[in-house]
């Protein structure tokens, strides 16, 4: 079976900046890979690209099976992508966004409601405007879309941001159930980079500790790819 | 393709439902224009009830623009660009959900508007199936070319200025030709206004036709 994602000198260029310089990484199937690295490094760009939302500048780039030099649209069905925004229409609610979004998926309507309630977004909220959501909130609706979806490929920036220690807690859950139902999980996120913390009574790390690439200066260090 | 269609016409009707910026904005303007108009025209003339034909048409390109302005803006918040783009949805059906609500709002509009020159500027509206078939093929038109300029300026930091500079030009022959079919259609001739009428509906069709197939590009662009 091909890697999850496999880059040998991967350049993005945003506008004439190189965000990414020549980036080599491996991640199988099934795998789990933290990315950690500065602000700026180009953790973003590294998944946005994964996403084929980016266009390659140089190098070459692979994501489950598909060449993104040639056909970047045809991976976005089976990635889910986590960002900074959450892609959320603030006049529709919590429901009517999760809906459109797996409908536009092709995926049942129920495992949208279904992911709605395993996000804690059921009752009332689920009919509240997302406009008027606070941001933790937000970001659950945008993970209870990425639940729903069932990717092959989760790509989370940041997935922790904005919630509580709950949130956090139900992200790491979410991680280690994508994980075990052989999705492939890579997730840039500050979190792990602190000490571990306990919400009652429970690690709040992941189970098991990832993989650990890091991003600096548009490069991947430990990306664990030979270069020809 | 018709389920992505309805799908994405249906976010976008229900967002205006919600936000009522169609009901409150958009319509009010359009009467708003009606109404510098007749202050404009000399209505003691029957200069109104002459011109009432492109008068309308003139307010519905004008609305059309902010429609076709606002359908973008919604897209633009909380990245919902890269939102549809990774949605799995095709571009085509993406771009004909967008103009068929566009298209909707614009319908919508026109019987308001022609409540309007009915009322202000004692127009009679006459010959009902050239004005509604004109109506149709016009608002099919606008919103087809609007959506194809919208995605192309969305995409720029002056996409509020640069939207009606690009498609001013562009929807003028839709501008003209419904004004032409409504004239006929007010005279008494409608038999003069079906060329008109065939014009608007190729219009469309072109349009649709080019938007359609560029809009995957056009979205990845922008």
């Amino acid at each position: 079976m091909t890697p999850a994602i496999r880059l040998s000198r991967a350049v993005v260029l945003l506008g004439r900046f190189p965000a990414l310089a020549g980036a080599d990484l491996l991640v199988e199937r099934g795998e789990v890979v933290h990315v950690s690295g500065p602000n700026g490094a180009g953790k973003t760009t590294l998944l946005r690209l994964c996403a084929g939302l980016h266009g390659l500048a140089s190098g070459e780039a692979e994501v489950l099976g598909v060449d993104l030099r040639t056909n970047g649209r045809d991976v976005r069905r089976n990635v889910g992508l986590l960002g900074h925004a959450g892609f959320l229409y603030d006049d529709l609610t919590v429901a009517e966004n999760v809906r459109f979004a797996v409908r536009a998926a092709g995926v049942p309507v129920d495992d949208g409601d279904a992911a709605i309630d395993r996000l804690g977004l059921g009752g009332r909220l689920r009919d509240v405007s997302a406009g008027r959501l606070s941001a933790g909130q937000r970001r659950r609706t945008a993970l209870a879309v990425l639940v729903a979806r069932r990717p092959q490929l989760w790509l989370m920036d940041e997935p922790h941001a904005g919630l509580d220690a709950d949130g956090r807690a139900l992200v790491d859950g979410l991680i280690a159930d994508a994980a075990a139902g052989g999705a492939t999980v890579v997730f840039a996120s500050h979190e792990l980079d602190r000490e571990p913390r306990r919400v009652d009574g429970v690690d709040a790390r992941p189970t098991e500790v990832p993989r650990r690439v890091t991003v600096v200066g548009g490069e991947v260090r430990d990306g664990v790819l030979a270069r020809a | 393709m018709l389920r992505d269609v309805a799908l994405v016409a249906g976010k976008d009707l229900r967002i205006e439902a919600r936000s009522r910026v169609a009901v409150n904005q958009i319509a009010p303007f359009a009467l708003l224009v009606l109404v510098l108009f007749a202050f404009a025209l000399e209505p003691d003339r029957g200069v109104l009830a002459r011109a009432a034909a492109g008068l309308f048409w003139l307010a519905v390109a004008f609305s059309a623009l902010l429609a076709v302005q606002r359908s973008f803006a919604v897209e633009s918040a909380d990245a919902g660009r890269d939102g549809l783009r990774l949605s799995g949805l095709d571009p085509a059906a993406i771009f004909l959900g967008k103009a068929a609500a566009v298209a909707a709002q614009l319908l919508a509009l026109e019987v308001l508007l022609a409540a309007g020159v009915t009322v202000l500027y004692d127009a009679r509206l006459s010959g009902a199936l050239l004005l509604a078939l004109t109506c149709v093929a016009a608002s099919v038109g606008l919103a087809a070319a609007g959506c194809l300029y919208g995605v192309l300026s969305a995409g720029t930091r002056v996409r509020e200025t640069v939207l009606p500079l690009l498609l001013v030009p562009v929807i003028s022959p839709v501008v003209l030709s419904a004004t032409r079919a409504w004239e006929a259609a007010m005279a008494g001739s409608p038999e003069a206004g079906w060329p008109w009428l065939r014009l608007l509906v190729a219009f469309a069709a072109v349009y649709a036709a080019v938007g359609a197939a560029s809009f995957g590009v056009l979205l990845e662009d922008g």
